[in-house]
């Protein structure tokens, strides 16, 4: 490894950029996202920074059980951040389909539409468990782990 | 003849050029993220954080959006970079100043200008509604913040009789000099998009503004051009101010404390402030604007 990749992979670690998107979410975790760019929390201690341009992200936090109607765009919004990304899957939501399980309406797995990396439990996840998510994801990022880094690899 | 080339080569890629800009920039830009965090009572970054937000930009995959040439997409970036890097080259720094000539300041304006004029380009070319939006803002800013900042440039040549930075440095400090600073500082607060101003780059209003379509390589390079605008820009207010002293130390160490005070004045107005809408802006601008001219044209030609 040069040095020029080297620094650049540790910079993935220390820049971690987020977007969110929420796809049928009841609100609960996205507004549990927002605390952690507060005063109390305050993600811009380990870099991140909220963005609101997918094209700018590294990190893409979904938030609710996938609905049919948002499935598409989540889908186009994972496309539209450049590689390498990281996925975070925020709460119960995206990983059963939680409450609203069984309901026609949700596809019920972010998995099912996107390759995820990390998932936070909890109904709604703590804001720090959501910040300790973002950094293990940006640790995931420099080292190469996440699926978009390693499907780049084999493919 | 010689000699001359590879000083102004120095000047032009190492100081104050690409390499001293850029990394004085990214005090600069560290320093307003920093202190804008405390005063809103966080933590803040770390110290190489713009230097980081950089170098993983490098490192991203550029998606090219759909319908726009790579050509345009790649060189408005480039074209941005360098003639902020050249304007940089010109400004005389201590130890700098290789490239000096009467009139230089004319080609200074014209390189400050640049940035600005590829931002409206970027956002018509990339074919985002939000990145238009930001175009004519800016277009509407520019028209607006360049009455207070040409004004003061022009007002000091007036009175200094040149057109020549490298004068500006060595005139002495007087009312003429510190109404001028003031008119530059206001034009400042537009030039770099920050809070009462951040009109054109409006996040969470408009998603991203202008580069809302840019990604990976040609916004590092956006981002670099920007923290070099930083450095030029508190910069030039800060030359203004060295006439009185001679050694250069002193007047490197005096440059940079007064470029870091700009930018904590920035951070306090930053902070202090909320947006305004486009024409409120206007409006700021064509009255204090025009007021700060007014006063500006009257320090130097009658004091
Ligand atoms: S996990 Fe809980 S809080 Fe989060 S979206 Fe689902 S139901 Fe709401």
């Amino acid at each position: 490894m040069s040095v020029f990749s080297r620094l650049i992979s540790y910079s993935r670690k220390r820049s971690p950029w987020v977007f969110r998107v929420n796809a049928g979410s009841c609100n609960g975790c996205d507004i549990e996202i927002t605390p952690c760019f507060s005063p109390r929390y305050d993600g811009e201690q380990i870099g991140a920074l909220m963005q609101g341009s997918p094209k700018h992200a590294d990190i893409l936090l979904i938030s609710g059980p996938i609905t049919l109607r948002t499935k598409e765009i989540v889908k186009d919004i994972y496309q539209q951040i450049p590689s390498p990304k990281a996925v975070i899957a925020l709460g119960s939501c995206p990983a059963s389909g939680n409450v609203f399980s069984g309901s026609p309406t949700i596809v019920g797995s972010a998995e099912a539409v996107v390759p995820v990396d990390l998932y936070v439990p909890g109904c709604p996840p703590r804001p720090q468990q959501i910040l300790e998510a973002i950094q293990l994801a940006a640790k995931m990022l420099e080292k190469g782990e996440t699926h978009s880094q390693k499907e780049a690899h084999y493919g | 003849m010689d000699n001359w080339w590879l000083r102004a080569l120095f000047s032009i890629f190492i100081w104050p050029g690409l390499l001293c800009g850029a990394l004085f920039g990214w005090l600069l830009l560290w320093i307003n993220r920093k202190s804008l965090a405390q005063l809103q009572g966080r933590q803040g970054p770390p110290f190489f954080q713009p230097f980081f937000d950089f170098w993983k930009l490098i490192g991203k995959k550029t998606i090219i959006p759909v319908g726009v040439s790579w050509a345009i997409f790649y060189s408005l970036p480039i074209i941005s970079l360098f003639s902020i890097v050249f304007a940089l080259a010109i400004l005389p720094v201590p130890w700098g100043g290789a490239i000096s000539f009467e009139g230089d300041l004319v080609l200074f304006i014209y390189l400050l200008e640049m940035p600005a004029l590829i931002d409206i380009l970027a956002g018509y070319a990339t074919r985002s509604v939000y990145a238009q939006v930001g175009s004519t803002r800016e277009a509407l800013l520019t028209i607006a913040y360049n009455l207070p900042f040409l004004s003061g440039l022009i007002a000091l040549a007036l009175r200094l009789k040149t057109f020549q930075l490298s004068v500006f440095t060595s005139a002495p400090i007087s009312i003429a000099t510190v109404i001028t600073a003031l008119a530059l500082f206001i034009a400042l607060l537009a030039q770099l998009k920050v809070n009462p101003f951040s009109i054109p780059n409006a996040e969470q209003e408009i998603v991203a503004g202008i580069h809302v379509e840019y990604n990976g390589l040609p916004l590092a390079l956006f981002e670099l051009a920007h923290a070099l605008e930083v450095s030029t820009l508190a910069g030039l207010i800060a030359i203004l101010f060295l006439g009185a002293i001679t050694a250069p130390w002193l007047k490197l160490v005096i440059f940079i404390f007064i470029s870091i005070l700009i930018i904590v004045l920035v951070s306090i107005i930053g902070a202090g402030t909320a947006r305004l809408k486009v024409q409120h802006a206007f409006r700021f601008y064509w009255t204090w604007g025009l007021i700060a001219a007014v006063l500006v044209f009257m320090a130097s030609l009658a004091l």
